[in-house]
Parts: C-alpha cells; structure tokens; sequence
C-alpha cells in the first residue's frame, strides 16, 4: 500500500447543541465552534495507525468546504497526515457532489484505500462512501469497526443491526468508519508547529470538473417537538404504581 | 401514478419488519402503486411474506446464488437495473439500506434522501440533521428518480392482508467479485428485538460491568423487554455492540423506555425521541435525561433495580 486518502468535513462541533433559526430558514451557524467530523477523525487515525504499521504510506487528507476549512485540515496536519487538499467551495456541498469530487481526486491520486466517515454528523446522510464506490466501481465497506489487510486485500468487520459483519474486499477500496475502530490520538502542540510546514493545497470545483449542482431544495428548518417535562417519583413503589395505571406494565 | 419499489430486507427466512414500515411510508405518497423485491438465494418464503402486506401490488423475487448474503456491491448494480420501471425507490435505513441505497443512487447518477421521517408529498419529506436537533423539509427534482432511505422508528409496520402478486425477475447484469462475504456474528438471544420490541430497558456506563449488566436482563424478562446501551456502556464491552441506541446505533420507538444510569447525552436522545413513554433512573437530579423522561426517578440503580425487580414480581 502506498497511499490512503482521508475524508476530512468541518462540521459544528458534537458538543455543540445548535438552534433552529426562528424564520425556519436553516440553523444559526454563526460563532459555533467548529471541528473535524468525529468518524473522520477515526478515519484518520486509522490510516496513520496503518502507516505506522507499514512504510512509506502517504496519508493525505481532503476536504470540500470553506476557506476556513484550513483549520481542520491543519489540524489532520497536525494529527499526522502528510499533506492536505482543500477543494474551497461557499457551496454547500450534497453527498453525491462530495463522492464526485473524492472521484476527481482519486483519479489524480490512485490512491490504494480512502477511508471517510460513515456518516457526517450534521447532514447525517451517510452516503458519501457508498456512492464515491459505486462511481469508481470499486469495493466499499461501511461501519468499520475492524480492518486487516493481506496482499492486496483488506478483510473488514462492520457494525451492523444484527452483530457484526466481515467482508473481504480487493483494494482499492473505499471504507468509511463506525466509532469503535480506535481511539484519535490528542495532538500535540510541537506536532501543530510542525503541521504548518506540510503542503496544503487548495483547490476548487471547477479545477476538478465537478458542478456544484443541488439536488435537493430545503424549504423549511425547524426545531424537533419538544417533550414535555414530566413527573418525579419519590422510590421504586411509586415507579411501578405510575406505570401500571398508564397501562405500560 | 407513482411506482414504488421498495427493497425487501430479510435473512432468507423472515421479513424484517423494517420492510413493513417502508410500506408505510410509501403508502404516504399519491397515488402509490408499491411493488416490493426481494434478493435472495431462495425468496420463496420471505416473498409470501411480502405479498401478505396490506398495500403491496407485487412482489418480484430476484433469486440468485450470488445474493446469497446481502453485499451493497452487489445488490446495487442489481437493483439499479430494476429501478427502471419506478419513480422512486425505497429502502430502510437499517444497516442494510443505508449500505446498499446510496451506491444505487449513484449507480443511477441522483442524489438520496436519508431518513423520510414524513412524506409531504411525492417529492416533498420531512428528515432529522444534526441528530435530530432540526427537520429539514426537502424537496426533490420531479423529474428524476427518487432514492430513499426510509427512518423506520417513524412509521407504523403496515398490517397483514395484503394479496399481492409475486413474479420471479432475472435480471441480465454482470456482477463485480471484488467484494466477498466470510461471515457474521450475531449475539442472538431469545429476548425481543431491539427494534420493534414495545418495552426497552437500556443501561448506561453506571452499571460498571458486564456483569452487573444481569441486573437488567433480569428485570427486563420479567418484562418481555429488550435490553439496550448507551455508547459508553458499549465501549466499556458491558454489552455488545448490536444493543447500542441512538445517533450511531438504533432509532427505536417502543411504547416504553427506561433508561438506567445513562446521563442523557444528545446523541442517546436522538435515539429515543420516538418513544411514546420514557421513564429515567439515575442518581444525578440534574442529568439531562430527566428534561426529557415523561417520569423521573433519583436514586441509586443498584438498589432501585433490584426492587422494582421484586415489586413487578
Ligand atoms: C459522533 C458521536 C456519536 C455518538 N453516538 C452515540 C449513540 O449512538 N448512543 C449513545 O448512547 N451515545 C453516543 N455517543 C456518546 C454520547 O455523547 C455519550 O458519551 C454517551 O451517551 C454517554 O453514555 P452514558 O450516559 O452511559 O454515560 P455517562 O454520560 O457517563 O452517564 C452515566 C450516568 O449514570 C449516572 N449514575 C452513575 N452511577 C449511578 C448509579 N449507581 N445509579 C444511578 N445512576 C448512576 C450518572 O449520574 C450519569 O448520569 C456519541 C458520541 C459522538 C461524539
Ligand atoms: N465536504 C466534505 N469534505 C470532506 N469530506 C466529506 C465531505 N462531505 C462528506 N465527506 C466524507 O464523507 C463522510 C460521510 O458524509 P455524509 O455522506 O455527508 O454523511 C464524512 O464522514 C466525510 O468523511
């Protein structure tokens, strides 16, 4: 193996509760902190883990989104990835516009597995991998939680309803992370020094020949039904006479 | 008129009930005519199955010894050739429908709508982003196909009834053999599904082990309830991974939930926001859990578990 590409999307970060803007016309997005998608930064980390493990394997990382992407992609930088392409876009950017994209550049890059995301957690589509697959008609394996490699191949253990799955796949192949694949290291501040001498390129839709075409129109954003508060019980007798008069046990 | 087709989901034995509340969903959509097919080895049963569902016109079995196990690689080329007949095409958002949807949009060169919540109309949904704290109404191009990945925590299963008719389909399309199925593990149990079960008991990283994770077992079979997890608890190894609720793991509806020593996070709520009744023990009063448990109950889990345990009797 001699390249990985990583998936790389700025996103509100998890621990940030948003808000619906109040005319229904999207969410407030102004002044939230913003970070790495958390199963990106899984992807990452498992690439650099399996650079670790071999030689010679460049991890670049890639992200579509705005000029101040920059900072996400430093931070991969920062993280361990050898250098870093930003597609810059104010577009906002559908998942099969996303794929088209990781296409473009995997045909410029070759690389030998991409790993993404299973799902970005503010669009929460999770498409991207699947359909970046089907467009470079090769292999894909969703909900990693395991990856082993052999000649050639990669065998992959997905998160599924039922348990767990494994696949075999030939490379290259796309893969996009659950959660339990590893744990992202912390980042260090000699390592964000010397991140800010790695090439970060940027380039943009038009460069790599893809429309920023919508598919979809959004007409309305609103908050979810709120839940009323209910009541207390003082112990467990008062639980179970509650419960048993609403007719749940 | 539109036609639907939706995929069916099963093991080669049973019709997942996903695929009952896909038929739901499409039901939603004007002038629906739904056709559901079935991937398989040997549909014959799982297609009775289908044909009996109340709103189906037919179900068309793609039998096959490469569908064997369902792989995305190649269900999808599969399934995009069949697509040709229909307006839109569904499937669950399960982890067999978010795998195989999207490689057959692009398959067919249009974007996807992920987790139809509501059907507005026949291009026209209602779908959760960031995890639930907003929905979005969206709206598709009428003049392309539609691909969907249906939420089936928000729809009913469609009842028995139906008469459909079923028609075997070959389908002249090369498959790829660059992805190979080895095998599964499933931690089977007798207790009801996770996902269509009426009661869930879930336990959070309070529990502490895997074996203190027994104390729920317990009370949840003198329940008839599945047992479900927080991330933390599945990430500690106290339950297995399949038992996970919320954004990342599965979007349930039961009648009742109880949530025992998990705090609350967002990303558990999203989970849960369907359920009709969500009671909360923890021994913080301040845990989050508790602004959204219909009833709430402050104390120590390992002495309350045990008593309700004896109360129920
Ligand atoms: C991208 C992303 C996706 C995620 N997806 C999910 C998901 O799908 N599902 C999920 O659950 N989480 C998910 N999480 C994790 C989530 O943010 C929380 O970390 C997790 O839900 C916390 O689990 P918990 O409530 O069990 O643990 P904690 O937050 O540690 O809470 C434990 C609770 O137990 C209570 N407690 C302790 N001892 C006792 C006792 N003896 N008796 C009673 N109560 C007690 C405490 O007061 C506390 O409230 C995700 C996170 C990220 C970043
Ligand atoms: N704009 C983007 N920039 C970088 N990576 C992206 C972008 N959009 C999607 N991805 C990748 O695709 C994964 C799934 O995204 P989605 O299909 O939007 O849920 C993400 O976790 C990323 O790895």
């Amino acid at each position: 193996m001699q390249k990985i590409m990583v998936g790389i999307k700025r996103v509100v970060d998890f621990n940030v509760r948003i808000r619906v803007k109040a005319d229904g016309s999207g969410v407030m997005l102004d002044g939230l902190k913003m970070s790495v998608n958390p199963f990106d930064e899984i992807a990452l980390e498992e690439a650099l883990r399996i650079k670790e493990r071999g030689s010679n394997i460049e991890v670049v990382a890639v992200s579509i989104g705005v000029a101040d992407t920059q900072q996400q992609l430093r931070t991969a930088l920062a993280m361990g990835a050898d250098r870093a392409i930003l597609v810059q876009t104010d577009a906002a950017i559908e998942p099969l516009t996303a794929a088209k994209v990781f296409l473009a550049l995997a045909k410029q890059e070759n690389p030998d597995l991409i790993l993404l995301g299973k799902q970005a957690i503010d669009d929460d589509a999770n498409q991207t991998g699947q359909m970046l697959a089907a467009l470079w008609e090769r292999p894909q394996a969703t909900f990693a939680s395991k990856i082993e490699f052999s000649t050639g191949k990669a065998s992959v253990t997905s998160e599924v309803d039922a348990g767990l799955k494994t696949i075999e796949v030939d490379l290259p192949a796309v893969m996009t992370v659950d959660l339990r694949l590893n744990e992202p290291r912390y980042v260090k501040l000699p390592d964000i020094m010397k991140a800010k001498k790695k090439p970060l390129d940027v380039t943009s839709l038009d460069a790599l020949s893809v429309g920023a075409t919508g598919w979809l129109k959004t007409l309305k954003t609103e908050p979810p039904p709120q839940r009323q508060k209910g009541i207390m019980v003082k112990d467990a007798a008062e639980l179970v006479e509650v419960l048993k008069k609403k007719g749940l046990i | 008129m539109h036609k639907i087709l939706i995929i069916g989901e099963h093991d080669g034995k049973t019709l997942n009930p996903a695929t009952a509340k896909c038929v739901t969903c499409a039901a939603g959509i004007p002038e629906a005519e739904i056709t559901v097919a079935v991937f398989g080895a040997d549909t014959s049963t799982v297609a009775t199955q289908a044909a009996a569902l109340s709103g189906v016109k037919a179900v068309l079995r793609v039998d096959r010894a490469e569908n064997l196990h369902p792989l995305a690689a190649i269900f999808a080329p599969q399934l995009a050739a069949l697509a040709a007949d229909y307006t839109h095409v569904f499937g669950p958002s399960t982890s067999f429908g978010k795998d195989l949807m999207p490689r057959t949009a692009a398959l067919l060169g249009v974007a996807q709508v992920s987790d139809l919540m509501a059907v507005e109309g026949a291009y026209r949904f209602r779908r959760p982003i960031y995890a639930g704290n907003a929905i979005v109404t969206v709206e598709a191009d009428p003049s392309r196909k539609l691909i969907a990945t249906v939420r089936v925590a928000s729809f009913q299963a469609a009842p028995a009834g139906g008469n459909a008719t079923v028609a075997s389909k070959s389908l002249d399309v090369s498959l790829p053999s660059h992805t190979r199925y080895i095998g599964a593990k499933s931690g089977s149990t007798d207790r009801p599904d996770l996902q269509t079960a009426a009661r869930v008991i879930s336990g959070g990283r309070a529990l502490g082990s895997a074996e203190n994770f027994k104390l729920l077992f317990s009370l949840a079979d003198k329940l008839g309830a599945a047992v479900g997890a927080s991330r933390a608890a599945v990430d500690a190894g106290y339950a297995p991974n399949e038992m996970q609720v919320g954004q990342t793991g599965k979007i349930i509806s039961p009648e009742i939930y109880i949530a025992i020593g998990i705090s609350g996070a967002i990303q558990h709520l999203t989970g849960i926001k369907d359920a009709r009744t969500i009671v909360a023990i923890n021994k913080d009063g301040e845990a989050p859990i508790f602004e959204v448990a219909d009833v709430g109950l402050v104390g120590d889990l390992f002495q309350i578990v045990p008593e309700l345990e004896r109360l129920i009797g």
